[in-house]
């Protein structure tokens, strides 16, 4: 099902939203459990690809990032050097990890900690458990490596978490380097 | 042979921590524990080490003026026995006055005490992560709901997790 996905179901053209940047206070609030055939829900998912696909290097963005508190967020790890198994572009709704295993330590950014990296350990192995933008039927995806990172990382923000609450140490923060 | 404080303040450049150790090398001193960072672009390291503090004083002088350099002799070293179990404190949220004293309070009353702490600032973004031992007879539950109640004060976030080691 998820294979055969495209924004382009979807039918509705997506907006590029702004992306906010913590501490905005929305990116702290547990997103609401969505109702993924109002047109309005339907519409936040044509405008989290599109938003998603204008952000250089932004392989999912969260409802959350663009000022809405649900539980949506659109990924796609297509492109990135360290993805393995990969589902392609889609949109979730109400997603929920269902098993995760083999944590592995790395380091993350994210477009609304535009200043710092950090590293968290997380689940290489991971069972999701989500509904598709216009669509009744909960999917299971079971993915590994970069992708269940970035799951997990989509997961946290629509439940108020970011990066920042799962760094491994007390010196796992740090500056994003710009090179000059 | 007594312990030394050896603590370099300064405007960062390539080459600190070559001239600094270097220079204590003609000393006979032994370098123990060391960190250094970068704390808002300025070059911080603090050094314990054991050596003749007049030696160490004298061989570091050159240096001085560039960098702020001092040495103080310490006590004996005082061996912290671990008084539980680790856990991991991160808190971020906007920037104002009194995060760290009100967050640290709550873990200090709770008979945690901190083994390691970075803050980091960054537009409007403050960022606190430490490394936290609680004693077994804490009341986490408690913990917990004093940590939120004072995240709320401060229009922060708090979390206080388990730190996960993997012995191999």
């Amino acid at each position: 099902m998820i294979a055969s996905w495209s924004p382009k179901l979807l039918d509705v053209e997506g907006a590029v939203l702004d992306v906010v940047r913590a501490p905005h206070p929305v990116l702290a609030t547990e997103g609401a459990l969505v109702d993924p055939l109002d047109p309005s829900m339907i519409q936040l998912a044509a405008d989290l690809v599109a938003t998603m696909r204008v952000s250089p290097g932004c392989v999912g963005l969260a409802a959350p990032q663009v000022g809405v508190a649900a539980q949506m967020f659109s990924l796609d790890v297509s492109d990135h050097p360290k993805t393995r198994t990969c589902h392609g572009v889609f949109v979730l709704c109400n997603a929920v990890v269902v098993e995760a295993s083999r944590n592995e330590k790395a380091r993350e950014g994210c477009m609304s900690v535009p200043d710092f990296t950090g590293d968290v350990k997380r689940a290489t192995r991971l069972t999701v458990r989500g509904v598709l933008p216009g669509t009744t039927d909960p999917l299971t995806i079971t993915t590994d490596a970069f992708e269940a990172r970035a799951l997990q990382h989509e997961i946290d923000h629509c439940n108020g978490k970011l990066f920042l609450d799962r760094v491994a140490g007390a010196h796992a923060v740090y500056p994003r380097k710009t090179y000059q | 042979m007594s312990q030394l404080a050896v603590t370099v303040i300064g405007p960062d450049r390539p080459g600190i921590i070559a001239d600094v150790t270097g220079a204590l090398v003609g000393t006979g001193v032994n370098l123990e524990d060391t960190t250094m960072t970068l704390l808002r672009g300025h070059f911080a390291m603090m050094i314990v080490c054991a050596g003749p503090i007049d030696e160490v004083e004298s061989a570091l002088e050159p240096l001085q003026g560039e960098l702020v350099i001092t040495v103080r002799t310490m006590g004996p070293e005082h061996e912290h026995a671990p008084i539980g179990a680790p856990y991991m404190l991160s808190v971020h949220g906007a920037d104002r006055p009194g995060i760290v004293a009100a967050v640290t309070r709550m873990i200090a009353a709770a008979g945690g005490t901190i083994t390691d702490l970075a803050t980091r600032l960054s537009g409007g973004l403050y960022v606190l992560t430490a490394e936290v031992e609680l004693p077994a007879s804490a009341d986490l539950e408690m913990l917990d709901r004093a940590l939120e109640i004072t995240a709320e004060e401060l229009g922060v976030g708090v979390t206080l997790r388990p730190a996960e080691s993997d012995d191999l």
